[in-house]
């Protein structure tokens, strides 16, 4: 072989190389203005929800809660009634104050959650929920950050069953006499919502609501910032392991109507989408269960664009952006 | 679980939930959550 021709046909290998390379870098590159582009548009989608569930600006002006009919409706997250922008009805104060009651249990809360469920899943917790957008930005903080074992997490994940039966269904009964009158466990003594929602606003307006606070609010601070630096250490910790309407959503999630689907021929086992993932899960494995928020990170952030999601009225139209 | 076992559970889901709604009306339990709902809640707030 002359020298001329090896001269080029090193180069010509070489340029394939650096071409392959290129592609590769392009294709990351794509992949990672996808995933801000994404992150952006749930952004808005959070900020707006959190805007429309919260509504009455003028409640945090005057410090001053919204006393309209609205009120009598559940919105779909966990949003605390006692905060001054509040326009709808927290589901889990609300089935709590059914529960402490003569009622006992709240079939209006539950049917509600029954549909919410069945039709979004936990699509509420990645899009809609205020505390859930609160943990989302606190996780961008750059600090180091919690990484917890597998068979940990696992275990852990049970405590908001836990919380959902001790705390919002059992204790608000079991405390109540013949003629109701039991307390809102959950809201009382753990909701951090409550307190960063309702509980700020209202005591740094509300002069003889600073004058009434005393250990319980003390209590209730402490459980608020020990849940905000959870979120900033480990992603969405709140909904993994406490969130009584994420246990609540969880259940329905695996055949709710809005659904994510994997497609294993395409799937290139790169493992992106659990590098991506809030709810730190085997996206592979774990996907169709009831811990996936239905943020939809996984599905950009993969290259081979395996992940499709949708509600479910027929097949899922998987790889919108490989067909588009 | 099949497509099937999915919608059946779907749509009973979604029946049960109409039903628990109108029983729920029919038991005012709308009013008691209005009640606590404009009244700024104590315990929520951490105040007790």
């Amino acid at each position: 072989m002359s020298r001329m021709h090896r001269d080029r046909l090193t180069t010509h290998a070489s340029d394939d190389r650096n071409s392959a390379g290129d592609g590769a870098q392009n294709h990351a590159q794509s992949r990672q203005k996808e995933m801000r582009r994404h992150e952006r548009f749930r952004l808005l989608i959070q900020l707006l929800a959190a805007a429309f569930f919260n509504g009455y600006a003028a409640g945090f002006l005057k410090g001053k809660i919204f006393t309209g009919k609205t009120k009598l409706l559940c919105v779909p997250v966990l949003n605390c009634y006692a905060c001054p922008g509040a326009l709808g009805s927290c589901p889990i104060g609300a089935m709590q104050a059914v529960a402490g009651g003569r009622h006992r249990v709240s079939f209006y809360v539950l049917g509600t959650l029954m549909l919410f469920g069945t039709v979004c899943g936990r699509l509420l917790c990645g899009f809609l929920c205020p505390f859930g957008m609160i943990q989302d930005l606190l996780y961008r903080i750059p600090l180091p950050k919690l990484k917890i074992p597998r068979r940990t997490d696992k275990i852990l994940r049970y405590l908001k069953y836990a919380v959902l039966v001790i705390f919002v269904l059992l204790m608000p009964v079991l405390t109540a006499g013949p003629l109701g009158g039991g307390d809102p466990w959950f809201c009382k003594y753990v909701c951090p919502a409550g307190t960063l929602e309702g509980g700020i606003p209202l005591l740094l307006k509300n002069e003889t609501l600073r004058q009434s606070a005393g250990f319980l609010f003390s209590w209730k601070c402490a459980v608020l910032i020990a849940v905000l630096l959870g979120a900033v250490l480990i992603s969405r910790c709140f909904c993994r392991y406490l969130c009584p309407l994420g246990a609540v959503y969880a259940l329905f999630n695996r055949f709710a109507l809005y659904q994510m689907q994997l497609d294993s021929a395409r799937c290139i086992g790169c493992a992106k989408c659990d590098a991506a993932c809030p709810m730190a899960l085997d996206v592979r494995k774990e996907l169709t269960g009831g811990e996936c928020i239905r943020c939809g990170r996984c599905k950009a952030a993969c290259p081979a664009d395996a992940i499709g999601s949708g509600f479910q009225t027929g097949k899922i139209q998987n790889q919108t952006k490989s067909q588009s | 679980m099949s497509t099937k076992c999915k919608w059946v559970l779907r749509l009973g889901c979604i029946a049960a939930a109409a039903v628990c709604i109108l029983i729920g009306i029919w038991r005012g339990e709308c009013a008691v959550i209005l009640q606590k709902a404009v009244k700024i809640c104590l315990e929520c707030i951490g105040i007790g």
